[in-house]
């Protein structure tokens, strides 16, 4: 069965169903839809939990409270509580406790306005807090995606023993669309034997992320970034769209995919072969799709709600070929379907023009 | 022949890292002596600070974890939350407590939070190497106040007890000090009474340590124990701040 709901509360609706049973957060447009339906929800589950926290920097470590604790426990704010939360996210990556922190992101930098923005996407792929570490970030573009991602966030925070991000922004936050939750389950239960509960019947433990002995350090160090390196061989998530053909190929993640499907879809009627790839994971990110593909094809559109973040990533998997064209704006404005396809359109018939 | 002193039983066989004369290893052992007196060691879960305190997870033998500067509070709030039949305390220092995780302690305490601080108060910041702590004394001097802490700078010694007392989530919150035998009697009775109010679900409950930090304080421990009566206590009296029937 279909709901309509904004894509905040499926968030929050998704996470309970998904075992979800400790929620902190703070308030901060524009996802306080999902930290209201959690103060409705939490109450109805069995060991529930809610907390509006005095801060994001409260709420993210209540969760690493609850998570050491052996909790399925998520957070979620946007782009300036974001920065907040880092500090704590850079000790469960170091801790290697699994926690699910969303961030339906706004226009920054500061205090950034409340419309919806990708200006995240370096603070989310590359770590985000200090040390050396990365986490999963995952990247919907629709309400059902939303939902749908929601426990392959927790199962993948409990595999790896490691925060996942889910990054959205303030437009499929607030978007209602039909959804439905019948499939989503609470999924297998992962082994917990790093939690502390009191030393009843085993020996006492510790979690800490101080190794005085820089051999020590090193070593936790490079353990991490074995686990970064199983994640990328192991999580990259990326849809296609009418790429066999493609001429031009779209690269474009949640809001503004959503955005370029509607230019695509336009462009094709008029005969231009554009393609789209999608990555699902902004991290790790689908190098190799996008270095397959440019054995044949030379141009690659990068279209983003920033200035320009996620062209890095495809030219890191481009590996020196093709050719990078890019269109953007950031601050909370939406481009619509029409002003992209408009300018793809443009760029498409110059680079035949070069070519001719 | 009856014993009558020996290594608490929660204590492991390691080496206590403190400076000759530090406040924080009379604290540890007296912790270790409840935690055995009070069999907890298998529902007790400490959260260790940043600061001198903080690897006191090498010493106990119970479920500990360390906590991002001045958020211990935060920490054991979320632990406590989901399994709330054991018994969660954070051990934090001045600096942690009243400085960095100001916001962290006086919102778990007015949620009445049900764990125990354990606040060890030696006026400065031990672990960085001596510097100002909120709880540093007018006109004491320290690394970053060379000339003497000046109010009209630097503000007045923060209150955590009296401050917490307003708060309507305290149960109980007693000061105390580890500067001589009598002092060190009524500290432990304070944590039994810190841990008792936990248990009995009555409130948050806070018990601050005047501590002498011999090192940073450029005295000899004996000076520094002195100094702790003929300074510190007047400006942070000693006794219960609160408590509510429990
Ligand atoms: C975010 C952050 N800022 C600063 C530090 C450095 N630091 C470690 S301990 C400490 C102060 C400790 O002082 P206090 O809490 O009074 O404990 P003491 O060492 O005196 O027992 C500071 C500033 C840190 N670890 N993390
Ligand atoms: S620096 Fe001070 S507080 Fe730290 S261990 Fe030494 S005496 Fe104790």
């Amino acid at each position: 069965m279909k709901k309509l709901m904004s894509g905040n509360a499926a968030l929050g609706e998704a996470a309970v169903l998904a075992g979800c049973t400790c929620y902190f957060g703070y308030p901060i447009t524009p996802q306080n839809e999902l930290t209201e339906y959690m103060a409705k929800r939490m109450p109805e589950v069995e060991g529930g939990v809610f907390i509006q926290s005095e801060s994001e920097i409260a709420a993210i470590n209540m969760v690493l409270g609850a998570s050491v604790a052996g909790a399925r426990a998520m957070t979620s704010s946007s782009s300036p509580g974001i920065s907040l939360k880092q500090e704590g996210i850079s000790y469960l990556a170091a801790d290697e406790l699994p926690a699910v922190i969303v961030n339906m992101a706004r226009g920054g930098p500061g205090m950034g306005n409340i419309s919806p923005a990708q200006s995240d996407y370096l603070q989310a792929t590359r770590g985000g807090g200090h040390g050396d570490y990365r986490t999963i970030v995952l990247c919907p573009s629709s309400v059902q995606e939303l939902a749908d991602l929601v426990p392959v966030a927790f199962d993948l925070a409990d595999l790896y023993r490691n925060p996942v991000l889910i990054l959205g922004d303030g437009m499929l936050g607030q978007m209602m669309e039909p959804v439905s939750f019948d499939h989503i389950t609470k999924g297998k239960d992962f082994p917990k034997d790093y939690i502390l509960n009191g030393a009843k019947g085993r020996p006492s433990r510790m979690v800490r992320s101080l190794l005085f002995d820089t051999k020590e350090e090193e070593e936790h160090n490079w353990k991490l970034y074995r686990k970064v390196k199983r994640m990328e061989q192991n999580e990259v998530r990326y849809e296609t769209t009418l790429l066999d053909d493609a001429e031009m190929v779209v690269v474009a993640y949640g809001t503004s995919a959503r955005i370029a499907k509607g230019a695509i879809k336009r462009l094709r009627q008029e005969g231009l072969k554009v393609g789209l790839i999608r990555p699902i994971t902004a991290w790790p990110f689908p190098k190799e799709i996008i270095k397959e593909t440019a054995n044949r094809v030379e141009d690659f559109f990068v279209f983003e709600m920033s200035t320009g973040q996620l062209i890095e990533d495809v030219q890191l998997s481009l590996e020196g070929k093709g050719r990078i064209h890019f269109y953007g704006r950031p601050g909370g404005v939406i481009p619509t379907p029409i002003e992209l396809y408009r300018i793809i359109s443009r760029h498409y018939y110059q680079s035949k023009r070069g070519k001719a | 022949m009856k014993q009558v002193y020996g290594r608490p039983k929660c204590l492991k066989e390691a080496h206590f890292h403190y400076c000759p004369g530090c406040g924080h290893s009379i604290v540890n052992r007296l912790l270790a002596e409840v935690i055995d007196e009070m069999q907890l060691r298998d529902k007790i879960i400490c959260v260790a600070p940043a600061g001198c305190g903080m690897l006191l997870y090498n010493y106990f033998d119970i479920d500990t974890l360390e906590s991002a500067h001045g958020r211990g509070a935060a920490v054991s709030t979320g632990i406590k939350r989901v399994l709330p039949d054991n018994l969660v305390f954070s051990y934090q220092g001045d600096g942690d407590l009243a400085a960095i995780g100001t916001a962290e302690g006086f919102h778990a305490a007015n949620r009445g939070e049900l764990i125990s601080v354990i606040f060890v108060n030696n006026g400065v910041y031990g672990m960085t190497g001596g510097q100002m702590a909120p709880t540093t004394m007018i006109d004491q001097v320290t690394t970053t106040c060379p000339s003497g802490r000046n109010p009209a700078l630097a503000g007045h010694p923060v209150k955590v007890c009296e401050v917490f007392a307003v708060l309507g989530g305290t149960s109980y919150l007693e000061r105390v000090a580890v500067n001589k035998p009598s002092a060190v009697v009524k500290a432990k009775k304070a944590i039994v009474k810190a841990f008792q109010h936990q248990m009995n679900k009555t409130g948050f409950s806070l018990v601050e340590v005047l501590s002498p930090c011999p090192t940073n304080w450029k005295m000899t421990p004996i000076q520094s124990c002195k100094w702790i009566d003929e300074v510190m206590v007047k400006e942070f009296p000693l006794g219960v701040i609160k408590e509510v029937k429990c």
